[in-house]
């Protein structure tokens, strides 16, 4: 039976919605439920006070909200967090993948170096930088006495300042291959010839950096920005395991308060609206950045 | 610190590098700027592998030697154990069979579900097809932070507090974005011609599908598997939450558990013994899909 072209075009769409079907339903169940759950809870005083009942109570959570410190306090943690170790990530990203981007003998092995500390579990290597950071045992202490830096061992985890650099650290070593992943994958993109006739034409090294390659890899800048920053603005295991989001929470992050406010304080109610805030402020980022990224030419979509 | 290259010295590497960039032919002409590379290669290797080199010493040095001040770098035959090992006993065998069970079963679902939809995604005209894409691309980008307490009243619901389903179901679904988007993209490169003559050989589409494009899949499969699978070994907050039967425990939470156990005590030792073994399949992983993890970071971020 011949099939005119509008009913292959729907049996094609049909055949299409059922093979995404499963998949659209898992991702409804895992991603939209819990955020949608989240919204309406928010809406509910839930906690040890109502002894776990819901109990309507409107925008009350979202006042409460606004005059929580504790919840300014981590979110300018989390902002303090993510905007140092995102640039350092770039840059010592951008570094490395030039690097890569070179002909050396021995270039295969050091990629897949480079790829460890992004294979490893968070949490698990988060105790191997806590260890590195012990005060009284820890190898940077040793090393800064060592090289004269410091005469007396000094308090890592448990000083607020120096706590906050050795998560920063943390991440940075566990993040930075991610970034030179997406970076020299642009860099291989752009034509060798392009730096040829920009040099013929008298530019320097530096100019040719300028004008050629950073403007090239912008799309890859962005869209490493854009996962490195939901990543580093959700940041949990790291905290957890290396500081709890101590001491005296110099260090909690949002996520952190809103762990705790859930599975430590009982309180479902609030725990929802921090979440449902959290994923606002999170959407806005990401809509910015996406405007960006479509300025610099590139469909996020890819076509 | 051991761990991070001097400013002063990157930026030298940095600005060498690039000049090496533009000279693109001869590498031999001038001498500094191989040093320089090879300076920053050192210094890259450096930061990638101390915090992990450091770990495994550890893990190997005895008691004394691991608190003795100064540290010790280079033990002698009296320093070095493998105690720490065995004192982890028995059950942590267990956490990394846990490990793997979860990991394999959410990858092969993730696979089996995401390869579908990405297809659907790849070949065939549907509507509000850009819609979708655009959820999935939006949705890898949530913290799973922001999921857990939803995804806690479900399994409370469901009663799947320590079942590994409670685990296994979020498992494939924080992996299916990336899995529709590289295999989307492998889709798009994967010439026409075959499936069109199969469509005139009077194939049906599933049996189409399953006969003549899977076989032709496994490897974009195996590459999309691997990342699913490290994704799935470290995931922590939905195993710190979902389960707390200790034996029911994945490497991650087991480790960190180690960690919090004592205040006062902190065992160092079996916490690296620890490390090292539950990271073991890992640098496997690693040590042997370098090339197809690089494809796959970079067709699930840059061409999705």
């Amino acid at each position: 039976m011949p099939m005119t072209p509008d009913t292959r075009r729907q049996r094609e769409s049909r055949t299409g919605w059922i093979l995404m079907t499963p998949a659209l339903m898992i991702l409804a169940l895992v991603f939209a439920y819990p955020i949608l759950r989240a919204f309406w809870l928010s809406t509910f005083t839930q906690n040890l006070g109502t002894q776990l009942n819901a109990e309507f109570s409107g925008l009350t959570n979202y006042a409460r909200l606004i005059g929580d410190s504790r919840f300014w306090q981590s979110l300018w943690n989390t902002s303090l967090f993510t905007a140092f170790s995102i640039s350092l990530e770039l840059l010592i990203g951008l570094v490395f993948a030039l690097i890569l981007n070179q002909t050396f003998r021995g270039r295969g092995l050091v990629r897949t170096v480079a790829l460890i500390p992004w294979a490893l579990p968070t949490a698990v290597m988060g105790l191997a930088w806590a260890w590195i950071f012990n005060d009284q045992f820890g190898v940077v202490n040793d090393l800064l006495i060592r090289l004269g830096f410091i005469q007396e061992r000094i308090t890592w985890l448990g000083e607020p300042t120096r706590a906050m650099l050795a998560l920063i650290c943390a991440d940075v070593w566990k993040t930075t291959p991610f970034i030179a992943i997406l970076l020299l994958a642009g860099l291989q993109s752009i034509p060798g010839d392009l730096y040829e006739a920009h040099a013929i034409d008298g530019a320097s090294p530096w100019q040719s950096f300028r004008h050629i390659t950073l403007p090239l890899i912008a799309p890859q800048i962005l869209i490493a920005l854009l996962f490195r920053f939901a990543q580093s603005f959700g940041i949990f295991d790291l905290v957890q395991v290396m500081t709890g989001g101590g001491p005296a929470g110099a260090t909690e992050t949002v996520s952190i308060y809103i762990y705790a406010t859930v599975r430590r304080y009982l309180d479902f109610g609030y725990g929802a609206a921090l979440v449902v805030v959290t994923f606002l402020i999170l959407i806005v980022a990401v809509l910015l950045t996406a405007g960006l990224l479509s300025k610099t030419r590139v469909n996020l979509t890819g076509d | 610190m051991i761990h991070q290259p001097d400013p002063a010295l990157l930026t030298l590497v940095f600005l060498t590098i690039m000049t090496a960039q533009n000279t693109t032919t001869p590498p031999k002409k001038i001498p500094t700027q191989r040093i320089l590379l090879w300076v920053g290669v050192a210094l890259m290797l450096l930061f990638c592998l101390a915090p992990v080199l450091w770990q495994i010493l550890t893990s190997f040095k005895t008691n004394p030697a691991i608190s003795a001040i100064p540290t010790v770098y280079i033990p002698n035959g009296d320093q070095l154990t493998i105690a720490h090992y065995f004192s982890l006993g028995n059950e942590f065998l267990r956490y990394i069979l846990n490990s793997f069970l979860v990991s394999l079963v959410s990858t092969v679902v993730c696979l089996a579900v995401g390869a579908p939809a990405a297809y659907a995604l790849a070949r065939l005209k549907i509507p509000g097809e850009q819609i979708v894409l655009a959820i999935v691309l939006v949705v890898s980008l949530f913290p799973y932070v922001l999921l857990f307490l939803g995804l806690l009243e479900i399994v409370k619901a469901a009663g799947l507090g320590n079942n590994y389903l409670a685990l296994i179901v979020p498992y494939t679904a924080i992996n299916l974005p990336l899995t529709i988007l590289v295999l989307r993209s492998f889709f798009q490169q994967l010439p026409k011609d075959l499936e069109d003559s199969a469509k005139i050989d009077g194939y049906q589409t599933v049996p189409m599908l399953l006969q003549i494009v899977l076989p032709m899949t496994i490897p974009a499969l195996v590459t999309t598997g691997i990342l699913t699978f490290i994704f799935a070994w470290n995931e922590f907050i939905f195993a710190l939450t979902f389960i707390t039967r200790s034996e029911l425990q994945t490497i991650p939470i087991a480790v960190a558990k180690l960690g919090g156990a004592s205040v006062f005590e902190i065992p160092y030792g079996p916490i690296a013994a620890a490390t090292v073994l539950g990271t073991i399949p890992l640098v496997l992983l690693v040590l042997f899909f370098q090339r197809r993890i690089v494809q796959g970071i970079t067709a699930g971020a840059v061409k999705g």
